[in-house]
């Protein structure tokens, strides 16, 4: 940080546990990441020191091996895990608190999961997807036929907050993925109304191009440089 | 019922059933491969076919798995596997990559099957009871790619019946199924019915109806499906 005045609009926060200190219980929790890759390891292990109970996860799969995730789950903070893969073979500890009966679990398909927060962070209430129909993903909701062809009703899906991980950062919060970290992180960045991104460098604004940013800077509320990067792929 | 041992003896090896499956992915195509054989089937593609294989967490021109020492962690497949980008590969988030899939972008999907039924409803996501498997991009892909072709023994360990009337678990698309890949056989799902194409060398038509539940029609002139030796498959 600098030591002058940070330049107007400066999103940049000293760590993980500041950038996440006001997450209120109850919380709606966007988070990022997919097998591992993407994940916002530093923010997961700023919430596991952090008191906050009663969340509501909304993340791909339900965590791996004894980390990340998985901390907050044998914490007893976490209500609700809304994901896509729950019974993962590496996901034991969710297993394990779930069938203790100690978490409520809403499993939907990766595009219906994926549009919904899109959709959430676009401004559209709810929209018709084939994805599901017959299906145990079609239980309770509205279908309807378009050129012969079924369709469900499926509600955009907010947060209260998106924590999430991007390889670079400006300043200003304008944020650039690498490989296949950028997944879920793009449409939870928009999704949520306090957007809190984790990277692993933070330049000046003008340093990444405009055409080069992911996600622009209207998205994004808080940056912090990860600290440790250790959660990885095949765990 | 136990397990046959004709049908034991000319079962193919998920290597054959890569190799088979792999003949029908024509040049240039887009596919997406989900986890066990499917992803073997990337084996059997020659490069110069500029097939593009997809993974629906953000990759359209998946490679190969690099070697040992030099993987790049954010760069990974489904299957959380380490993989490199082709010459002409994009990467995109999730929002894009199941537009791609569910707005039929994506020629074709391999995927492993539970079930098949008659009508080619695939169940491959869970089993009964709670506490199993994950939905994941399966209903997504099923619905979504152009062409759908699933994979499975074609019986169960206990010898039970997976190509059925009906799926006994949880569906994962209705309807979808175009071609069926099994250790005994090949069938395509016609609009008259599973048609059987191939079968596994040393049996007959007869073989494998005795072991489906659905009346199969059979092709005018029934193709054999070869075994190679394992050592034939490339970066296995």
């Amino acid at each position: 940080m600098p030591e002058e005045l940070p330049p107007l609009g400066d999103k940049v926060y000293l760590d993980s546990a500041a950038a996440v200190a006001d997450i209120p219980d109850g919380a709606v929790i966007l988070l990022g990441g997919f097998g591992g890759v993407g994940v916002p390891e530093n923010l997961l292990a700023a919430m596991a020191d952090h008191p906050a109970r009663e969340l509501t996860i909304v993340t791909n799969h339900a965590g791996f091996g004894e980390r990340g995730l998985a901390v907050l789950f044998r914490q007893g903070k976490v209500r609700k895990l809304i994901c896509t893969y729950a019974f993962h073979k590496s996901a034991f500890v969710f297993r394990e608190i779930y069938m203790a009966g100690k978490i409520e679990l809403e499993q939907i398909p990766q595009g219906t999961m994926a549009e919904r927060i899109r959709a959430a962070g676009a401004g559209i209430p709810a929209f018709y997807t084939p994805t599901g129909v017959g299906t145990q993903a079609a239980e309770g909701k509205e279908s309807r036929g378009f050129g012969g062809r079924e369709a469900l009703l499926e509600h955009a899906l907010p947060g209260d907050i998106a924590i999430i991980k991007a390889h670079k950062a400006d300043r200003l919060g304008n944020l650039v993925y690498r490989g296949t970290a950028a997944n879920f992180n793009p449409v939870m960045a928009a999704a949520a109304p306090l957007t809190i991104a984790e990277v692993e460098a933070v330049v000046e604004p003008g340093e990444i191009a405009p055409e080069a940013v992911h996600t622009p800077s209207i998205y994004v509320n808080r940056v912090v440089l990860g600290e440790n990067l250790e959660l990885r792929s095949e765990a | 019922m136990n397990s046959d041992p004709k049908l034991e003896a000319a079962a193919l090896t998920p290597g054959d059933i890569a190799r088979r499956i792999a003949r029908e992915i024509p040049p240039g195509a887009a596919v997406n491969l989900g986890i066990g054989v499917p992803t073997r089937v990337a084996n059997h593609v020659e490069p110069g076919r500029g097939v593009m294989f997809m993974a629906e967490n953000g990759i359209l021109g998946a490679g190969p798995r690099p070697a040992p020492g030099e993987e790049d962690w954010d760069l990974i497949n489904a299957s959380r596997e380490p993989v490199t980008a082709v010459p002409g590969a994009s990467l995109f988030g999730h929002a894009d990559s199941f537009a791609m899939i569910r707005g039929g972008h994506v020629d074709i999907a391999v995927l492993g099957a539970l079930q098949v039924s008659a009508r080619g409803d695939l169940a491959n996501w869970t089993v009964p009871g709670a506490g199993k498997g994950g939905i994941g991009g399966a209903m997504d892909l099923a619905t979504g790619a152009r062409q759908v072709f699933a994979t499975m023994t074609h019986l169960m360990k206990d010898g039970g019946l997976k190509l059925l009337e009906e799926c006994s678990y949880p569906l994962t698309a209705s309807g979808v199924v175009g071609k069926l890949f099994t250790d005994i056989a090949f069938i395509e799902f016609t609009e008259e019915g599973p048609l059987l194409r191939e079968v596994a060398a040393g049996l007959t038509a007869e073989d494998i109806q005795r072991v489906s539940e659905p009346r199969l029609l059979v092709a005018g002139t029934i193709g054999t499906l070869t075994r190679e030796p394992e050592a034939a498959e490339p970066g296995a």
